[in-house]
């Protein structure tokens, strides 16, 4: 199940993409998740997945591979796509069986959102398919900056997301070891009833909530000590370029935007 | 010979308004050198612990002072007196702040503001020093536990500081690890002349030591060169301390009834002695 999400996780290469300022690909997403609402009609929908096939081709990243790792969204998929296809009565009746009718908005509107839907969803895995989770903290810490005007603490936001990733894989560690010890005592978390199964969570739970606030609490002296004081005056080690390469995509966006705006009906 | 630290009739205690109960550190008093290597040794609940935090400034003693080069220790020194210390946990995963080797190391530096041309050269300097540099975009995971803790001597060396402490640094390691930091740890006293203080309740790691600090109950017992706090014997087993290696197969020989000439701290004075003891007879 794990291995097969692709939805979060990052895959090393040195594709176009890959080599892109995590700055511009988060303002590349955003941008493009408003303007796939744009499209209302066949032309701009086909302008979407032609320009979304790019976007995959220059990632180097197989559509086999894709397309695999969206097994778990088809349901989600399907279900728009059906709720469309019997709740929408406009247009003509292309398909009748006594109350149940198809109408062709219907199918129309049920094509064009589970498009908007899948292109959507393809999107944001080449984000994170292509960018290591720190450079996203990185590049959203950057890009939120302004906000500190506000008072929204950018800075502690984001050393807490990046420690929080960093210790994803010592805290499935622990869990590991902490499933085995409560198996090798005799707790069974994989038969019986969901409640049972749910109860026997519990001890699996409680000692790796305690081992994560002693964690937190070393980390808190080990940071002191090496004399971290909040946001004020700190220099930052990463470092992120803005190249050509980033214009060339935001420009490439711009003009999808353009032809969608011009052939939308 | 310069003063790094010193302590002056230090006295802390967790519960002061409880004035009969014992006190986690009771009057303690003693001094590091510039490139000293001192061990503070004694079981769980001897004050170790205590004093490594009054040297951070995560605690105050009540009574005396706490001197790092030479200024006590205050609320207004304390930031620029923690950019002088170097400091390695116990736990390697819980003092890994960075994503990567290269992020940890850079962490301190980060803190106090150094620019970043110099962060990259001072980074990769102190990585090669303790030979971790082909690590650079290693995840902590994906690092053994000594790899972990040279990391961490890296990024405190980073900032070149007057004293690295070692608080417990090679307990949680295997043999293998501990023996790897250590190592790290000798050559880098070669190297830059670092001044080291090191607590520790593996007497092993005591032995590399100039100095040994005997702790218990939160005083100081006694204060000495290895050989000389070795050669208390049975008042280290009583305080819950083990022997080295050596001197307790020393022991154990002239139970048997072999001769031997006397105390040996490392399992090479052991073996010479052992080796020529029969010529002595």
């Amino acid at each position: 199940m794990m291995e097969k999400m692709i939805f979060g996780r990052y895959i090393p290469g040195d594709s176009f993409v890959h080599k892109l300022d995590p700055r511009s690909k988060l303002v590349f997403v955003f941008a493009f998740i408003i303007v796939v609402f744009l499209a209302n009609n066949v032309m701009t929908y086909a302008f979407l997945i032609v320009f979304t096939l790019l976007v995959i081709f220059m990632s180097r990243i197989r559509l086999y591979f894709l397309l695999n790792g969206l097994k778990p969204i088809i349901f989600l998929l399907v279900f728009t796509f059906l709720i469309h296809i019997f709740f929408t009565r406009e247009g003509d009746i292309l398909f009748e069986l006594g109350f149940f009718k198809i109408y062709e908005e219907g199918l129309r509107q049920g094509v064009f959102i589970s498009i908007r839907f899948l292109v959507l969803v393809l999107m944001t895995s080449i984000l994170t398919l292509t960018t290591s989770p720190i450079s996203i903290t990185d590049g959203i810490e950057v890009l939120l900056n302004p906000l500190k005007k506000l008072k929204l603490p950018v800075h502690e936001l984001a050393l807490m997301m990046s420690i929080a990733l960093r210790f994803i894989p010592t805290l499935m560690d622990e869990t590991d070891k902490i499933m085995k010890a409560q198996m090798a005592r005799g707790s069974d978390l994989s038969a019986g009833p969901m409640k049972e199964r749910i109860k026997a969570v519990v001890p699996l739970l409680v000692p790796l909530f305690v081992s994560a606030f002693k964690r937190a609490e070393d980390l808190a002296t080990a940071m002191e000590v090496r004399g971290y004081r909040g946001g004020e005056g700190r220099t930052r080690y990463r470092q992120l370029e803005w190249h050509w390469q980033d214009t060339i995509s935001l420009i490439l966006l711009v003009a999808m935007t353009i032809l969608l705006v011009l052939y939308r009906s | 010979m310069t003063e790094i630290l010193s302590f002056q009739n230090v006295s802390f205690s967790y519960t002061p308004d409880q004035p009969d109960k014992r006190k986690a550190v009771q009057n303690v008093s003693f001094s590091v050198n510039e490139g000293e290597w001192i061990a503070i040794v004694g079981h769980n609940g001897s004050g170790k612990s205590t004093m490594v935090k009054l040297v951070s400034g995560l605690l105050f003693p009540q009574e005396g002072e706490v001197r790092v080069m030479r200024n006590v220790l205050t609320e207004e020194n304390l930031w620029e007196t923690r950019s002088n210390i170097g400091m390695v946990f116990q736990n390697p995963d819980n003092q890994f702040v960075g994503a990567t080797v290269q992020d940890d190391v850079a962490f301190a530096l980060e803190n106090s503001g150094v620019p970043y041309e110099e962060m990259v050269e001072r980074v990769h300097t102190s990585l090669s020093q303790v030979k971790m540099d082909k690590f650079l975009n290693h995840e902590p995971h994906h690092l053994s536990g000594g790899q972990k803790q040279r990391v961490a001597i890296a990024g405190a060396i980073a900032m070149k500081p007057k004293l690295l402490i070692l608080d417990e640094a090679t307990s949680m390691l295997d043999p293998q690890g501990r023996d790897e930091v250590l190592k790290t740890v000798r050559e880098l006293r070669k190297e830059i002349g670092l001044t080291v203080l090191s607590i520790t309740h593996d007497v092993e790691e005591a032995l590399f030591a100039d100095r040994i600090l005997f702790m218990n109950d939160g005083k100081k017992y006694a204060e000495g060169t290895p050989s000389e706090i070795f050669a208390l014997g049975d008042k280290l087993i009583e305080f819950g301390l083990e022997l080295p290696f050596a001197m307790r197969m020393t022991k154990l020989f002239q139970l048997k009834g072999v001769q031997l000439a006397g105390q040996h701290m490392t399992e090479e004075e052991l073996v010479n002695d052992l080796w020529t003891s029969n010529f002595n007879k």
